[in-house]
């Protein structure tokens, strides 16, 4: 659904991105881990248009996304730390990104109830937490039925009881035949979501496996022991 | 003692009966002006009917009326002077005179007076001529309520509208001239006064005055002329009341004055002209209650001009209100209404309580660099003049009105 | 493009400091024709008025708003929105915005008390200013990230076309005085938008002043058929080019 060939990227010398070859199919839930500073949040935001790759090639359905806006309609995106225009309201935000999405009849407002937000539609941004915020996005990246679901570090700042909620959410979506990019460092929370590993540093595509060829393997029952054998077996 | 004064009696009753009059016209005894002439005898009236009359130069040497009855037409064909008047006494009234000869070497104008006496020129219309009317050596002469107007294009191919050279005691009452050179031009003319006229649209000056002392010119209009109003080499000139407006361009001035002493300007209008009023050379002048208003200069005062008094005038909406080339002031400015000022009134004897500086620093850069203009009213230019404003250090020191008013003279 | 223009200008609307630019472009201009006796000085006092604050509200206010929506920018460009359209949007917003509230603040007095040509010039010059000094805003804020170094390039700006500049022609002029260069460095003051609107405004104004000397110079370069249309597309480019600069860096840039 998604591949990315030789994507490199540079931020003046530093290179973030040293030449990425992947494909991500649909129906699968794909962990991307590594290290801070790996290059994971550049890699999904070239997904997503928002950096502009130096050379390499990003298609989507196998149309190549360069210059095109039109696919990230099949997006559904999670940002790490949600920016949101600090004198709207909730209500505000989710009504301008109806109509900026537009052509939808029905949303998908399952996880904007599940969170109440439509008790505090009033509140400005400026005054959320930031789990509420990551609530509020969370539930702008569901609400458009898209079949791509982009989610960076999605259950950080949320508290156990709607990291839950979202994650049953994942599950169900991901049953749909949705593909869903999960950007995490804790793995021991999407263990029974992901069903690919892709593991990056320094801005190098180190692994990318199935859980099930991972852990048969290394031999190992949990993911992320599973992990730090094979990467002691690299470093080794 | 009866008897001479019987006969005088007489004589008066008798004079008008023995003055004839003789008709010119189409259905009269006599079809040539010339042919009336040459018959008409001293104090005889040549009553001129409709019509169009050719005849060439018309030499008037008797003291005779050429009246016009219904506006008769004398054709100069571009080729001729008209009337020539070189008899004193002479009265020429109600003709159209038209299309005089255009020459440089003699100066041909519509009517000519040549060093004679006590000539009327009354409620004639003078058109597309050389010169209008032409005054050499007369004395005593009245120019009344004529319309004089010409097409000049060029400097060099139109005379005068009215022209006056050496004369004395001249009145020039409610005519109305425009399209000549200068719309009235006096040179060593003495004793004279000029009234209610206006001249408008001149290639030069309306007035232009040289020469000419003790003369006045009174309720004048003077607008849209090529370059105003210039008074030039004169003592001893009345100027009241008149109007100078909208007089614009290169080297144009409401009024011109060079090499001017002893003189009153009182109660003058001068409106939108480049500058109201360019002093030169100029001594012991009156400039009172007058008002100067929006014109790019009010005043510009150059350094040879002494003991000047300017008072009790109204500067509004000037561009600038004086300029000046030197740093001399030895000119006297008082008790005038200048719109820019800011000061206050604390003691309540409607002057202000700070004097007046006129003479802003940016006027005179402009005066140095004319293209500095460029830079006017930039936030620069406000900037200069503000801090010139409190610490004077460019600008003449004595360059002040130290009584300004707090409201417009009323005038 | 409708949508997020609107979003834009309804945002900037509600902002506090547009209000009170709005109202004090209003106090200004009718202060200015109530304080002078007659409306062509109210004019002039409110040209200078005009030409000072209108420039520096206009860089400086966008600029902090463009930082300041650098969020809702983001939110924008991971949605199908093509990003030509989000940073056009935002210029129209804004100066539709200025504008509106420059008509409301100093228009209407304009109309009111001097309904007549040059009032309307001020008028048009006065959306001009704001629309140039506007894209000048949106070259600030895309060149330098910081927001900080951000608003005081905009504010240099504001000062080298406000002052600086004309320090530099009066340097020139006197400096050139004895060549016939008035033509070319009129030239040169024309390329500061402020200078051009203030000389295009003057022409009508105070015409008088300038006939007397340099008039030919000033008529042959703004005066005339040519002139007009040389400073009208002058104007125009300013309005234009920094903020297509401004559109291909936005087009390039990292999120």
């Amino acid at each position: 659904m998604i591949e990315l060939i030789e994507l490199r990227k540079k931020y003046n010398k530093l290179a973030v991105l040293k030449g990425i070859s992947t494909k991500f199919n649909q129906s699968e839930c794909i962990a991307l881990i590594g290290p801070n500073s790996c290059g994971k949040t550049t890699l999904i935001k070239s997904i997503l248009g928002m950096v502009l790759p130096d050379s390499g090639e990003i298609t989507f359905n196998n149309k190549s996304i360069f210059n095109e806006t039109d696919y990230r309609n099949y997006i559904g995106y999670m940002p790490q730390i949600g920016k949101y225009p600090e004198n709207m309201s909730i209500g505000q935000i989710v009504e301008m990104m109806k109509e900026l999405r537009g052509g939808h009849l029905s949303f998908d407002e399952d996880l904007y109830k599940a969170y109440k937000l439509d008790q505090i539609l009033n509140k400005r941004m400026r005054t959320l937490s930031g789990g509420t915020t990551q609530k509020v996005s969370a539930a702008l990246a569901f609400m458009f039925n898209p079949l791509v679901y982009i989610l960076d570090e999605p259950t950080a700042g949320l508290d156990p009881i709607s990291a839950e909620i979202l994650k049953e959410k994942m599950l169900l979506e991901k049953s749909k035949g949705k593909l869903i990019l999960i950007t995490s460092h804790l793995l021991s929370d999407l263990e029974e979501l992901v069903s690919e590993i892709v593991f990056m540093q320094d801005g190098e595509l180190l692994i990318h496996q199935t859980v099930e060829e991972l852990k048969n393997k290394t031999g190992e029952e949990k993911l992320s022991k599973a992990i730090s054998t094979i990467l002691k077996a690299q470093l080794i | 003692m009866r008897i001479p004064v019987f006969i005088i009696l007489l004589l008066i009753i008798c004079l008008p009966i023995c003055a004839k009059n003789i008709h010119v016209g189409a259905k009269y005894s006599h079809q040539k002006i010339k042919k009336a002439l040459s018959e008409a005898h001293d104090e005889d009236t040549i009553v001129i009917h409709e019509g169009t009359y050719k005849e060439g130069n018309i030499i008037i040497q008797k003291k005779i009326t050429l009246l016009g009855i219904n506006k008769p037409v004398l054709d100069g064909q571009n080729k001729y002077e008209i009337l020539s008047i070189k008899s004193s006494g002479v009265i020429v009234q109600g003709l159209i005179i038209q299309n005089s000869g255009f020459s440089t070497l003699d100066d041909p104008g519509a009517i000519k007076i040549y060093n004679c006496d006590n000539v009327i020129i009354k409620n004639n219309e003078l058109r597309d001529n050389f010169f209008g009317i032409y005054l050499q050596q007369a004395n005593h002469c009245k120019i009344e309520h004529n319309r004089i107007h010409a097409k000049g294009v060029e400097e060099q191919q139109i005379g005068n509208g009215i022209h006056c050279w050496k004369s004395d005691s001249i009145i020039i009452v409610g005519n109305k001239i425009n399209g000549h050179r200068d719309g009235i031009y006096f040179e060593f003319v003495t004793n004279s006064v000029i009234w209610r006229n206006i001249s408008f649209a001149n290639i030069r000056y309306g007035l232009h005055f040289m020469f000419s002392n003790d003369d006045a010119y009174i309720s004048n209009v003077f607008k849209n002329n090529g370059a105003g109003v210039s008074v030039m080499f004169t003592h001893r000139v009345k100027m009241f009341n008149n109007y100078f407006l909208n007089n614009w361009g290169d080297a144009a001035y409401g009024l011109l004055l060079k090499e001017i002493s002893d003189s009153y300007i009182l109660h003058n209008r001068f409106n939108n002209n480049t500058s109201g009023i360019y002093m030169e050379g100029t001594n012991r002048i009156l400039v009172e209650h007058n008002t100067l208003k929006e014109n790019g200069w009010g005043m510009k005062i150059q350094a040879s001009c002494m003991d000047n008094i300017i008072r009790e005038n109204n500067f509004l909406g000037n561009t600038f209100d004086i300029g000046t080339n030197g740093t001399l002031v030895l000119n006297t400015f008082n008790e005038n209404y200048w719109d820019k000022y800011e000061g206050y009134d604390l003691d309540k004897d409607k002057f202000g309580d700070v004097p007046y500086r006129p003479l802003s620093l940016f006027s005179v850069m402009v005066e140095s660099n004319s293209s500095l203009m460029l830079l006017f009213r930039s936030f620069m230019v406000s900037l200069l003049d503000k801090s010139e404003k409190i610490i004077p250090s460019l600008t003449p020191e004595n360059f002040i009105d130290n009584k300004p008013r707090m409201h417009s003279v009323v005038i | 493009m409708n949508r997020i223009i609107k979003f834009v200008m309804l945002d900037i609307l509600r902002n506090k400091i547009i209000l009170f630019y709005t109202l004090l472009l209003a106090i200004m201009s009718f202060s200015m024709f109530s304080l002078e006796d007659n409306e062509a000085k109210g004019l002039l006092s409110l040209l200078n008025l005009i030409l000072l604050n209108v420039p520096l509200v206009a860089i400086i206010f966008s600029t902090i708003y463009i930082y300041n929506s650098s969020e809702f920018i983001e939110l924008l460009i991971s949605q199908p929105i093509k990003r030509n359209k989000i940073w056009i949007s935002l210029y129209l917003g804004l100066n539709t915005s200025l504008i509106i509230s420059f008509i409301i603040g100093a228009g209407i007095p304009i109309l009111l008390y001097s309904p007549n040509l040059i009032g309307i010039i001020l008028i048009v010059m006065g959306c001009i200013i704001s629309v140039i000094f506007t894209s000048l805003a949106f070259l600030c804020s895309i060149i330098a990230r910081d927001k900080a170094k951000g608003i005081g390039m905009s504010i240099l700006i504001w000062l080298f076309f406000s002052l600086l500049f004309d320090g530099l022609i009066m340097f020139l002029l006197f400096q050139l005085a004895d060549y016939p260069m008035e033509n070319w460095i009129a030239i040169i003051a024309a390329l500061n938008p402020i200078d051009l609107s203030r000389i295009v405004i003057l022409l009508q104004l105070d015409l008088s002043a300038m006939l007397g000397f340099t008039g030919a110079v000033f008529k042959q370069t703004f005066g005339t058929g040519w002139g007009i249309f040389f400073s009208s597309s002058l104007l125009f480019l300013w309005m234009i080019i920094p903020f297509m600069i401004s559109l291909r860096k936005f087009n390039k840039k990292d999120h």
